[in-house]
C-alpha cells in the first residue's frame, strides 16, 4: 500500500483554482503540487512521480477561441504521450471547470471505449462531445444539487447527492449526436447529473446552463478519469456552504468526497 | 503572403446565444424590424499555408465540429426572399486583441508560424432595415466606435492593421513668450486640463532655467498635475461660508479625512494615505490592504473596458503596494440613471443606461473571474443625474507579508516594466477623467479608452508573487492614471531616475516618445531591482512568458532624464514636478436648505408602499449582477453576497477566510445614500459611514478594527455651492471616524462628473460619497446572517426609530424628498455597534439584519423571505422618539443606528442585559406562516403580506435574462 500519495496540479496562464485545488488534496491527505505547464512539456517525464493529476479551474489563455480550446491544443500537441501513459498505468486524472473543459476538448473525455482497451487517446479530430456556452448567455455562479449517475467512477461514492458551486460561462455538454448521448449514459459515462433538493432533474435553475441530459460531469471508460463543471474543491468545509449558518452540520464538505476516494484509491492499488 | 479567412458559425440545431443577445438587446432599443441575428466569428490569418493545414486549422482549432461549421473564404448570403444587412466589425488597428494572440500561439504548437491573425464578428441582420436603425444598432449595440470599425456588405475589406513606424522627431513647445491666451490656447490643444495660473507656473519654471519645454516635458507636467494625480481640489485651501459663518481650512484632506487618522494614530494602522492601499493588521504574520478606486469616465464611453479596465486597475493597486500583496477580494459598486428611460430621454452623446449597466456588469465579471478573485461586496444606486456620468467604483482587498509593507528603491536599482506591452491606448486617460464631458467626448476621448488583457495581468501576479518570495525586487507600484510617467516619476521622486524609451516593449510600431511615456495602456507593473538580481528575476518571468524589460535606472540626481535612442528627449526637476503645483485656495459656499416635510395621508394598510419600496431600484435585488460574479473562487468566502434557504436573500456584508490554516476573517461592506444629500450632504456622509459600519457588524465583524475607505465622486468644485456640499461632506468623514474610532486608511476622489449636452444644459450627478469599510472577524464560525432561521424565536430592535423620514425610499415613491434627513448619535451609535457585537460575539444572535433603505418594514420582509419564514411584529415594541407616532413613520422611516436580532427565547435574559443601556424592544417574533404581518400601535394590521409576494415584488425589478 502506498504511503504518500502525490498529486500534481497544473497551472498555466489563466489558470486561478490551482491553490484551493492543493488545499483540497492535501485535505484529503495526498502531497500535492503546482507544476506550470511549460515545466512540464520541458519534461514530460516528470508526471511518472505522480499518481493524481489535476487539471483546475480558471480561464486558461483567457478561454480565447473557446473555453479551455488553447489549453487542449497545446497539450495534443505536447503532452498527449505522456498523458496517455499516464492513464494507462492506472493512475488518476481529474478536470475541474475549466480542465473539465480540457479534457473534453482534448479528447480525453468521454473516452468512449473502443473493444476493450483504455480509449485515452488525446487528439484533436472527431471529437465526440463538447461543452459550450451556456443557455442564457452569461456566467452564473450558483449552487447545485448533482446525483452521481455510474457505478463505475472510483472518485465517487455511487448513489450519493451532493451540492456543489458551479461557476462558469461555457459549461452547456453537449454531443455531436444523439447516439453519443445514449451512450454516454448507457455506458456509464455519466458521473454527475444536475438536479434539484430531491434528487428530481428539471428545468433552469435545476440545470443551471442547458447541458444534455443535465450531464453535470462525465467519466471515461476506465473510471479512472473524472470531468466536472461544478467546483468541489470549493466546498471542503462547513463555512463555505453558502447557508451554513442554517445548518447543524458539522464536519467537512461535500466536495472532499472525490478528494478523500482518490487518494484512498491510489493507496490501495498502488 | 496570403490571407486566410475563416469564418465560423453555429450549426443550425444549435442556439445562436451570442446572436440571441445581440437580438434581444435590438429589440431593448425600440426597434422592432429586426426579425433574426446571425452572428458568425471570422479569423483573418495571414500565413504562408496550404489549403490542407488551413482545413486543418479550422477544423482542429477554429471550430468546435461538435456544434460548429466553418468556411475558408466568405460565407454566401444566404438565398431566399427575406432581406438582410451584413456588418463586419473589426478592432481599430493596434487595438489588443486577445484571442488574436492567444491563435498565433496555438498555431505555433500546430507547428507553423503565421505572420498576422485577426479577429472580427460579423453580424446577419434579418428584417427590412432602414439606414437609420442600421446605424443606431451598430452604434448602440454591434460596435464600440471607440475601439472598432464596421463595414457592412459582404464585399467591403476589413481596414487596414498597419500602423506607421515612427521617426524620432524631437518637439519643442516655446512658452516663455507666450501671454495668457497663448498659454491657454496650448493646455487647451494639448489637452492638458490645466489652468491659467498652473500654465503661467510651468512659464515661470522654464524661464528659470532658460529654455523651452519640450513635448513630453509639458505632457508629463500635465499629467502629474491633473486632478487625477494630485487631487488639487481636496488638498486646496479653503474659504467656507457655511450659513454665514467663516471656516478656513488650509488643506481640506488634511484637516478633516486625513486628520481623524491621525487623531486616531491607531497601532494596528500599518500605512494609510501614503501607497496605492491602505494597509493594517491582520495578524502576527500578515497585513491587509484595500483600496478603491473609480473609473467613470472611461465607463461613460465604453462601459465594458471602462470597467474591465477600472477593476484590474485597482487589482494592480495591492499588488503595487508595499512589496505586492497578493488580491483576495473585489467590491464593485456603480451608480447608473434607472434603466427604463425612454430613447428620448437619452442627451446625445451619452450610451442608454441599460446598455451601460449591462457593459459595465459584463467588463467587471470578464475581468474579475478572469483573475480568480472573488467579488463578494457592492451595491448600484440608481438615480436619474447619472444619466450622462454613470460611477463606477471598483475595489480590492489583499493580503500581504507584515514584513513586507513597505519598498524602498535605492540609487543603481534598474527599473523594470512587468507584463503588458505599451500601446496608445488609454492617452490621456488622467487628464481627461479630470475635465467635463461634453457630447463631444465620444468622438474626442476615443483614445482615452483604454482595453484590458486579465490573462496578462494574471500572469503577471502569478509570477510577480514568486519575485515577491524570493526577494528580488526592492519596489513596486503600477502603471495607473499617467502610465509610466506616474509610475516611474513617483517611484523615483526621492531620487531622480533615467529611462531609456526605445527599450520599453511596444504593441505595435508607430508610437512616439511622448505616446509610449503618457499610455495607460493596461497591465503593466513597475520595479526596482538591484543589477545582481536582474537575472534571476527575469528567469521568473520567462518561465511563464510574462513580458519584464529594463528601461532604465534610478540615478540619484533627483532629475527624470528620458532618453530615445540614446538622444535626451526630456529632462525634468523631480522636485519641480512634484512640489512645483501651485497651491490653489478655493471658495465653498453652504447653505441648509429650506426644505419642508410633506404631508401624505394615513392609510390603514401599507402593503403597497411596502411593495412599491421593494421594486424600487435601489433596493431591488441585485442577484442578476451578483451571480455574474465568482464569489467562491480561492475557496474563501464565507459568508457571500447572498444568504438565506435559496441563497437568494440580501446579505449585509461578505466575510471572506484568507488563510486556509486559520478561522480568522475579513469582513467588507459600504455604505452610501446619495438621496440625503439632496437634504444636506454631512448626514449623507455620516449615513454612509454608520450603514458601512452596521453592515459589518450585522456578520460578526469587530467594533475596535474598522478601517475606512472614501471615494468622493462629486460635480464640479470650481462652483462654490458644489464645493460646500463636498466639505459638509467632509466634516462629517472626520466626526464619524473619531467617534467611530474608525479610521480612512485610503481614499480617491473623482471630480468634475457633469455633462455639457448639445443644447448647453448641463447634468451634475449628485453628491456621492462612497464609503468602503473592513475590519476583522476573528472566529468565522462565529458568523451571522439576515435571514430568520427558526419560527418561535424573538425578534428585537436595537436603537431609535425617529420621523426620519427625509431622503427615504418611502418618501421617494410616493414622490417626495422631505426635510427631516436621518441623523446620526455619535455617542449611542459606537456604543450600539460595540453591545451589538457583543452579543454577536457570546454566541445570542441567530440572525442579525440592519434597517437602511426602506427601514424597518424593508428589513423585517427581508429577513423573512430570506429565512422563507413569517414574521409576527408589533410596532408598539420598537423604541421610538416622541416625534414618531404614525404607523408609516415607525414602518419606514431610515434612521441610522438600528439593528435587528433574532435570539432564542431562552437567550432572551442574556440578551436584555447585554441591551440595558440602549433604545431596544422586542418587535415580534419569527412564525411558521410565510407572512409578514406587523400591527400597528392601535392592534391594526398595516402589513400583512405572503412573503412569496414580497421577495417577488423585490426579484422583478433587475431579474433580467
Amino acid at each position: 500500500m502506498m504511503e504518500q500519495v502525490k498529486a500534481i496540479v497544473l497551472r498555466a496562464a489563466g489558470i486561478n483554482c490551482d491553490l484551493e485545488t492543493v488545499h483540497a488534496l492535501e485535505l484529503a491527505g495526498a502531497q500535492a503540487q503546482r507544476v506550470h505547464i511549460n515545466r512540464m512539456i520541458e519534461n514530460p517525464k516528470m508526471l511518472d512521480q505522480y499518481q493524481i493529476m489535476v487539471f483546475p479551474g480558471g480561464f486558461s489563455y483567457g478561454d480565447d477561441v473557446a473555453a479551455g480550446k488553447i489549453l487542449a491544443n497545446q497539450i495534443v500537441h505536447h503532452l498527449a504521450d505522456a498523458i496517455k501513459k499516464f492513464v494507462n498505468d492506472g493512475k488518476l486524472v481529474l478536470g475541474i471547470c475549466n480542465g473539465f473543459q480540457v479534457l473534453v476538448k482534448t479528447g480525453i473525455l468521454p473516452g468512449l471505449s473502443v473493444g476493450t482497451g483504455s480509449a485515452c487517446n488525446p487528439g484533436l479530430q472527431d471529437q465526440p462531445v463538447s461543452i459550450i456556452d451556456n443557455d442564457s448567455g452569461k456566467f452564473m455562479d450558483r449552487w447545485s444539487y448533482l446525483q452521481c449517475g455510474t457505478d463505475k467512477c472510483v472518485f465517487i461514492d455511487p448513489s450519493s447527492r451532493i451540492y456543489l458551486p458551479i461557476a462558469h460561462g461555457e459549461g452547456k455538454v453537449v454531443t455531436k449526436t444523439p447516439e453519443i448521448l445514449k451512450r454516454l449514459s448507457n455506458q456509464g459515462h455519466v458521473a454527475f447529473r444536475y438536479v434539484d433538493a430531491d434528487g428530481n432533474t428539471g428545468k433552469y435553475p435545476t440545470n443551471p446552463n442547458g447541458s444534455m441530459d443535465d450531464i453535470a460531469g462525465l467519466t471515461d471508460s476506465t473510471g479512472r478519469v473524472l470531468g466536472l463543471m461544478p467546483h468541489p474543491e470549493r466546498f471542503v468545509r462547513m463555512t463555505q456552504h453558502p447557508h451554513w449558518t442554517r445548518l447543524e452540520r458539522k464536519g467537512a464538505g461535500d466536495g472532499m468526497m472525490l478528494f478523500d476516494n482518490a487518494v484512498k484509491y491510489v493507496k490501495e492499488n498502488f | 503572403m496570403k490571407q486566410w479567412r475563416f469564418e465560423i458559425s453555429n450549426r443550425a440545431d444549435f442556439p445562436d446565444v451570442h446572436g440571441n443577445g445581440v437580438l434581444e438587446d435590438i429589440r431593448e432599443l425600440g426597434i422592432t424590424s429586426v426579425e433574426n441575428v446571425h452572428s458568425t466569428k471570422v479569423f483573418l490569418i495571414d500565413a504562408d499555408i496550404d489549403q490542407e493545414f488551413a482545413e486543418r486549422l479550422a477544423q482542429e482549432l477554429l471550430t468546435d465540429m461538435v456544434y460548429q461549421e466553418y468556411r475558408i473564404g466568405r460565407v454566401d448570403i444566404p438565398a431566399g426572399p427575406s432581406e438582410l444587412t451584413v456588418v463586419e466589425v473589426h478592432l481599430k488597428s493596434g487595438v489588443t486583441d486577445p484571442v488574436a494572440r492567444s491563435v498565433v500561439m496555438a498555431i505555433r504548437d500546430m507547428g507553423k508560424e503565421v505572420e498576422m491573425v485577426r479577429t472580427a464578428r460579423k453580424y446577419v441582420l434579418f428584417g427590412n432595415i432602414n439606414e437609420t436603425d442600421r446605424d443606431v444598432i451598430t452604434r448602440r449595440v454591434l460596435a464600440n466606435d471607440c475601439i472598432e470599425d464596421v463595414i457592412y456588405g459582404s464585399d467591403s475589406e476589413p481596414p487596414s492593421p498597419h500602423t506607421k513606424p515612427y521617426e524620432l522627431k524631437i518637439t519643442e513647445v516655446p512658452i516663455r513668450d507666450l501671454d495668457e491666451d497663448g498659454l491657454m490656447a496650448i493646455s487647451k490643444e494639448k489637452d492638458m486640463f490645466l489652468n491659467l495660473i498652473e500654465m503661467q507656473t510651468i512659464q515661470q519654471h522654464y524661464k528659470q532655467i532658460a529654455r523651452e519645454p519640450s513635448d513630453i516635458e509639458l505632457e508629463m507636467i500635465a499629467q502629474t498635475w491633473s486632478e487625477h494625480c494630485v487631487h488639487k481640489t481636496l488638498k486646496s485651501s479653503v474659504d467656507m461660508d457655511c450659513n454665514g459663518e467663516h471656516i478656513q481650512f488650509d488643506n481640506l484632506l488634511k484637516e478633516t479625512v486625513f486628520k481623524a487618522t491621525q487623531d486616531l494614530n491607531k497601532d494596528w494602522c500599518i500605512s494609510v494615505f501614503a501607497d496605492n492601499a491602505g494597509v493594517i493588521d491582520f495578524d502576527e504574520d500578515s497585513a491587509i490592504c484595500f483600496k478603491v478606486e473609480t473609473h467613470n469616465h472611461p465607463s461613460a464611453l465604453d462601459p465594458y473596458g471602462g470597467a474591465a479596465t477600472g477593476i484590474g486597475g485597482v487589482i494592480r493597486d495591492p499588488m503595487g503596494t508595499g512589496l505586492g500583496a497578493k488580491p483576495i477580494a473585489n467590491t464593485d459598486v456603480f451608480c447608473f440613471a434607472p434603466p427604463d428611460k425612454q430613447l428620448n430621454e437619452i442627451p446625445k452623446g451619452v450610451l442608454h443606461p441599460r446598455r451601460v449597466m449591462k457593459g459595465v456588469v459584463a467588463g467587471v465579471r470578464d475581468y474579475g473571474n478572469r483573475m480568480g478573485i472573488p467579488t463578494v461586496n457592492g451595491a448600484i444606486y440608481f438615480d436619474d443625474r447619472y444619466i450622462a456620468n454613470p460611477l463606477v467604483f471598483c475595489g480590492n482587498l489583499g493580503i500581504m507579508d507584515k514584513d513586507k509593507c513597505f519598498g524602498d528603491p535605492s540609487i543603481g536599482d534598474l527599473i523594470m516594466v512587468v507584463g503588458g506591452k505599451t500601446g496608445r491606448d488609454g492617452i490621456h486617460g488622467a487628464t481627461f477623467s479630470s475635465g467635463q464631458m461634453t457630447h463631444e467626448h465620444e468622438d474626442i476621448f476615443s483614445h482615452a479608452v483604454q482595453i484590458g488583457d486579465a490573462i496578462v495581468e494574471k500572469k503577471a501576479l502569478d509570477t510577480l508573487l514568486q519575485a515577491n518570495v524570493a526577494n528580488l525586487y526592492d519596489a513596486i507600484t503600477d502603471c495607473g492614471a499617467g502610465g509610466l510617467s506616474s509610475a516611474v516619476g513617483e517611484m523615483g521622486e526621492k531620487l531622480g531616475a533615467e529611462v531609456e524609451m526605445d527599450m520599453i516593449p511596444l504593441k505595435y510600431a508607430g508610437l512616439s516618445y511622448t505616446e509610449i511615456w503618457i499610455s495607460e495602456a493596461q497591465e503593466r507593473m513597475v520595479i526596482s531591482v538591484k543589477p545582481e538580481n536582474v537575472e534571476a528575476i527575469s528567469k521568473i518571468f520567462a518561465a511563464e512568458d510574462v513580458e519584464a524589460t529594463v528601461i532604465g535606472h534610478f540615478t540619484g540626481d533627483k532629475k527624470l532624464t528620458l532618453k530615445y535612442n540614446g538622444q535626451q528627449v526630456g529632462q525634468l526637476d523631480m522636485q519641480f514636478l512634484h512640489e512645483g503645483i501651485c497651491k490653489y485656495s478655493r471658495k465653498a459656499v453652504w447653505k441648509s436648505k429650506k426644505l419642508a416635510e410633506p404631508t401624505i395621508e394615513k392609510k390603514d394598510n401599507y402593503n403597497d408602499d411596502l411593495k412599491a419600496i421593494f421594486s424600487s431600484y435601489n433596493v431591488a435585488s441585485k442577484e442578476w449582477v451578483i451571480r455574474q460574479y465568482d464569489h467562491e473562487v480561492q475557496g474563501s468566502s464565507v459568508i457571500k453576497p447572498l444568504a438565506g434557504v435559496s441563497n437568494d436573500g440580501p446579505g449585509d456584508a461578505a466575510v471572506i477566510r484568507p488563510k486556509y490554516d486559520k478561522d480568522k476573517g475579513v469582513a467588507m461592506s459600504c455604505g452610501m445614500n446619495p438621496m440625503y444629500g439632496d437634504i444636506d450632504p454631512y448626514w449623507m456622509a455620516m449615513a454612509g459611514i454608520d450603514e458601512a459600519i452596521r453592515n459589518l457588524i450585522c456578520v460578526g465583524g469587530r467594533p475596535d478594527r474598522i478601517a475606512l475607505l472614501d471615494n468622493y465622486c462629486w460635480g464640479d468644485c470650481t462652483k462654490p455651492e458644489t464645493l460646500g456640499t463636498l466639505v459638509r461632506a467632509s466634516q462629517a468623514c472626520y466626526d464619524g471616524a473619531m467617534a467611530f474610532s474608525a479610521p480612512f486608511i485610503s481614499g480617491k476622489d473623482s471630480l468634475n462628473n457633469e455633462f455639457l449636452c448639445d443644447d448647453g444644459t448641463e447634468i451634475a450627478i449628485p453628491a456621492t460619497l462612497l464609503i468602503s469599510a473592513i475590519s476583522l472577524v476573528d472566529d468565522i464560525n462565529l458568523c451571522v446572517t439576515m435571514d430568520a432561521k427558526k419560527p418561535g424565536n424573538l425578534l428585537f430592535v436595537v436603537g431609535l426609530t425617529k420621523n426620519e423620514l427625509g431622503g427615504s425610499h418611502y418618501y421617494k415613491v410616493n414622490g417626495q424628498l422631505g426635510a427631516n434627513v436621518p441623523v446620526v448619535d455619535l455617542t449611542v451609535a459606537p456604543q450600539t455597534a460595540k453591545q451589538i457585537h457583543e452579543a454577536i460575539a457570546a454566541g445570542l444572535v441567530e440572525s442579525c439584519h440592519d434597517c437602511s433603505e426602506g427601514g424597518l418594514a424593508v428589513a423585517l420582509g427581508e429577513m423573512a423571505f430570506a429565512g422563507e419564514l413569517g414574521i409576527d411584529a408589533d410596532l408598539r415594541g420598537v423604541a421610538v422618539s416622541d416625534d414618531c407616532t404614525r404607523a408609516d413613520t415607525i414602518l419606514f422611516s431610515e434612521s441610522n443606528t438600528r439593528y435587528i436580532i433574532e435570539v432564542k427565547p431562552e437567550n432572551y435574559d442574556a440578551l436584555a442585559k447585554l441591551m440595558l443601556n440602549l433604545p431596544f424592544g422586542q418587535v415580534g417574533e419569527v412564525t411558521e406562516s410565510k407572512r409578514l404581518v406587523i400591527k400597528d400601535a392601535d392592534r391594526n394590521t398595516v402589513i400583512d403580506a405572503d412573503i412569496a409576494e414580497l421577495k417577488e415584488a423585490w426579484q422583478k425589478p433587475l431579474n433580467w435574462q
